[in-house]
């Protein structure tokens, strides 16, 4: 078991190098055989070594192998070293998963790209990173892979390098993200002066034994920590970069910046939770951004015209729902709405990547219209991801996993009523825009004809997808529905069992209040874009709308408070003191370079005499000394 | 044997270096400044064979014979070198073949 957890970051690395230095060289079908077989084959063997677990569960709880030593200064130690636990599993089950249909369908995606194979190798750099960070036995190799996917991200976003706008949005994420990880890498710092190691668990054990809860050093971490959660998983405030991702292929959003890399923030925090248990106050705060980012996001995604970038909002709503579960302690279910979203995001954005590379690269949904009938694969998916988005009661797996965030937003201890309000309203905006897209995008009259139809290798994902964001939902039903806890009592391994306050609460109650909010949603949806499209014109052209459709103003806040002073200060600051300092060199050897240059006179008894002078003063200084 | 102090004959020797570096600096045709470079070359081994005849010691005199080699190599090359000057610029005058020198 052990012996090959090393090889499941280290295949799709393989692949990257491959393709990294022989892509040019390979025929497309090669380079598609190798970017998603290299992946395949990582989750076969996620499968084997998840088999393997289960059955080793009650006595072994974690696997770890060192492959080799990696830093040894001091009293730093770290090595190349990987665990798998519960935690670790279920990253590494959809990231290979999720990540291998999504390289399927990228291969025909991405068939008449010119650049296939850098497309391949940055995905395969993409998994292999995530990998390692989720597979990480220590905080800096976890650091390793939160870096490697950010630069991936970065490469992604701008893989369309030559329209200036991707360019722009690949370094605005890849700035905005790197605020976070500053943060992080502090925190880093702090864990490690304070306990001398890096190994997670020790720091966690240690942390637990020598820092008091409330501590103010146990808080700021906890703080800094969560920094570079926000930054990576575009929570409150480090959000603006996620819409301009989008500039990304599909296959790119759907991975990286839905299914995969936006969730690392909440494997950090899930994975460092007990610093948050000592830190209750910021736990506190994960909530109230989390409540905050879900009700922000969707009301952004409400008004946007862009298919993806109403997905977007999406993802930094749903991920919002997944830091609101993590901070009322609610960890399995925050991380079961994380493999559930990424089923059925990874879902919603393939399908939107079909959608738009047939209309020819038409993003806007409102030129869109009328391709159900045209595309019913197509169509009856994406109905499923949205609905699964929407959680739709009873069918969908997003119901399952939604409705145990929104009740233990009430009836965990550290719940509250807010937070639950908060969460309702925000599943009822979710279904709201959910079906605006879908109706919109699907039904009503035809404005853009489809050039041509999506082929099999792009459907099937699909399709599996499809099925796995309807049945994955079973595997944990809630008390008052079925009672199974497959799932929760694999997570509950690793993490701490959600602690719930026995106030009388009746969760049958809220489940029926939030199954009558998500059909309310769907119900006006239907009403104000599909029958009276009248309503939703009329609103379109409010000012709040294009509020809303701006993302709250975030851009233009930060553009003032930050950008605009910065390029001031460079501006009026181009020839300062460092600058004459610079300039004084460089003069200075220009001037030794001229004096030195007299003295090269090409006259050879000129020579001779320095010579002969030179000696007779060395000769000189000798005798005389 | 009339015996030389060992000052003189070093002294000799010293007067040999000094008109061959004066030879050096004063003279401007090429061959010349070779010949006088010669002449300290062989106050040089002078010193060098008065040394091993002081400690008697046989060391100085093969020293010298060193020095002989190395002579007959410096002045091929250097004559080479004289040849080329000449071929190229039809003069042996050391000051008007400056052209070797720093542009500005």
């Amino acid at each position: 078991m052990a012996t090959y957890i090393s090889l499941i970051p280290a295949i799709p690395l393989l692949g990257f190098l491959v393709l990294a230095l022989f892509g040019q060289k390979l025929t497309r079908k090669t380079i598609g055989i190798i970017g998603a077989g290299s992946v395949g084959i990582v989750a076969l063997l996620t499968l084997i070594a998840g088999t393997e677990f289960l059955k080793s569960l009650p006595q072994v709880k974690s696997y770890s192998v060192v492959v080799w030593q990696w830093i040894n200064a001091g009293n730093l130690k770290a090595d190349i070293s990987f665990s798998l636990d519960a935690l670790s599993l279920v990253f590494c089950f959809v990231i290979t998963f999720v990540g291998f249909l999504i390289h399927v369908y990228s291969i025909e995606f991405m068939a008449k790209d010119e650049g296939f194979s850098r497309f391949f190798a940055y995905m395969n750099l993409f998994v292999g990173s995530m990998l390692i960070l989720v597979l990480a036995d220590n905080i800096l190799l976890l650091y390793l892979g939160w870096e490697g996917v950010g630069l991936c991200s970065y490469l992604l976003i701008g893989f369309w390098y030559k329209e200036p706008a991707n360019g722009y949005a690949a370094r605005k994420a890849f700035i905005i993200t790197r605020i976070g990880d500053t943060a992080m890498i502090i925190g880093i710092f702090i864990l490690f002066l304070s306990f001398g190691t890096v190994n997670i668990n020790d720091l966690m054990q240690q942390a637990s034994g020598k820092w008091a809860a409330g501590s103010p050093i146990a808080v700021l971490t906890a703080a800094l920590l969560l920094g570079g959660a926000l930054g990576k998983s575009a929570q409150l405030p480090l959000q603006t970069w996620l819409p301009d991702a989008m500039a990304g292929p599909s296959p790119v959003s759907a991975l990286i910046h839905a299914a995969t890399m936006v969730t690392a923030g909440v494997y950090l925090i899930a994975r460092t939770h007990v610093l948050y248990s000592l830190a209750p106050i910021v736990q506190t705060a994960i909530a109230i951004i989390g409540a905050l980012t879900l009700l922000i996001a969707g009301f952004s995604a409400l008004a946007q015209h862009d298919l993806k970038r109403i997905l977007a909002y999406s993802t930094i709503s749903q991920i919002g729902y997944m830091f609101l579960a993590l901070g009322v302690g609610a960890w399995s279910a925050a991380v079961f709405h994380f493999m559930i979203h990424a089923f059925f995001k990874a879902l919603l954005f393939l399908a939107a990547g079909v959608v738009i590379l047939v209309l020819n690269e038409e993003h806007d949904i409102f030129k869109m219209g009328g391709l159900r009938k045209k595309m019913p694969v197509v169509y009856m998916t994406f109905l499923i991801g949205a609905s699964s988005l929407s959680a739709l009661p009873l069918i969908t797996a997003g119901f399952y996993s939604k409705d145990a965030i929104l009740w233990y937003s009430i009836s965990s201890e550290t719940g509250s009523t807010l937070l639950w309000l908060a969460g309702i309203t925000g599943a009822f905006l979710t279904a709201l825009y959910s079906f605006r897209m879908i109706f919109i995008t699907f039904f009503g009259e035809a404005k853009t004809q489809p050039a041509f139809l999506p082929g099999k290798t792009m459907t099937i994902p699909l399709i599996i997808l499809a099925v796995f964001s309807v049945f994955a939902g079973f595997v944990e039903l809630p008390k008052s529905m079925g009672n199974i806890h497959l799932f929760s009592s694999l997570v509950d391994n690793t993490l701490p069992a959600v602690v719930v306050n026995e106030t009388g609460h009746s969760e049958i109650v809220f489940q029926l209040l939030s199954a009558i909010i998500v059909l309310a949603g769907i119900y006006l949806a239907y009403t104000v874009y599909l029958k009276k499209p009248a309503l939703s014109e009329s609103f379109s052209h409010s000012r709040l709308n294009r509020f809303f459709e701006k993302g709250w103003g975030f851009d233009k806040f930060y553009d003032v408070i930050f950008v605009k002073p910065v390029v001031w200060l460079a501006e009026i600051d181009k020839d300062d003191l460092f600058d004459w300092l610079n300039i004084g060199i460089s003069r200075l050897a220009l001037l030794m370079n001229r004096l030195l240059g007299i003295t090269q006179n090409g006259k050879l008894r000129w020579y001779l005499m320095s010579f002969t002078v030179g000696i007779a003063l060395i000769l000189t200084y000798l005798i005389c000394r | 044997m009339l015996t030389v102090p060992v000052e003189i004959q070093i002294m000799l020797a010293g007067i040999l270096f000094l008109l061959g570096l004066i030879g050096l600096l004063v003279r401007r045709n090429m061959i010349f400044m070779l010949m006088s470079i010669e002449v300290m070359f062989n106050s040089a081994g002078m010193v060098f064979v008065i040394a091993g005849k002081q400690w008697r010691q046989p060391d100085g005199q093969v020293m010298f014979i060193f020095i002989l080699a190395v002579t007959a190599v410096e002045v091929a090359i250097a004559l080479a070198l004289i040849l080329q000057v000449y071929h190229h610029f039809k003069t042996l005058d050391a000051d008007s073949v400056n052209k070797l020198r720093d542009s500005n």
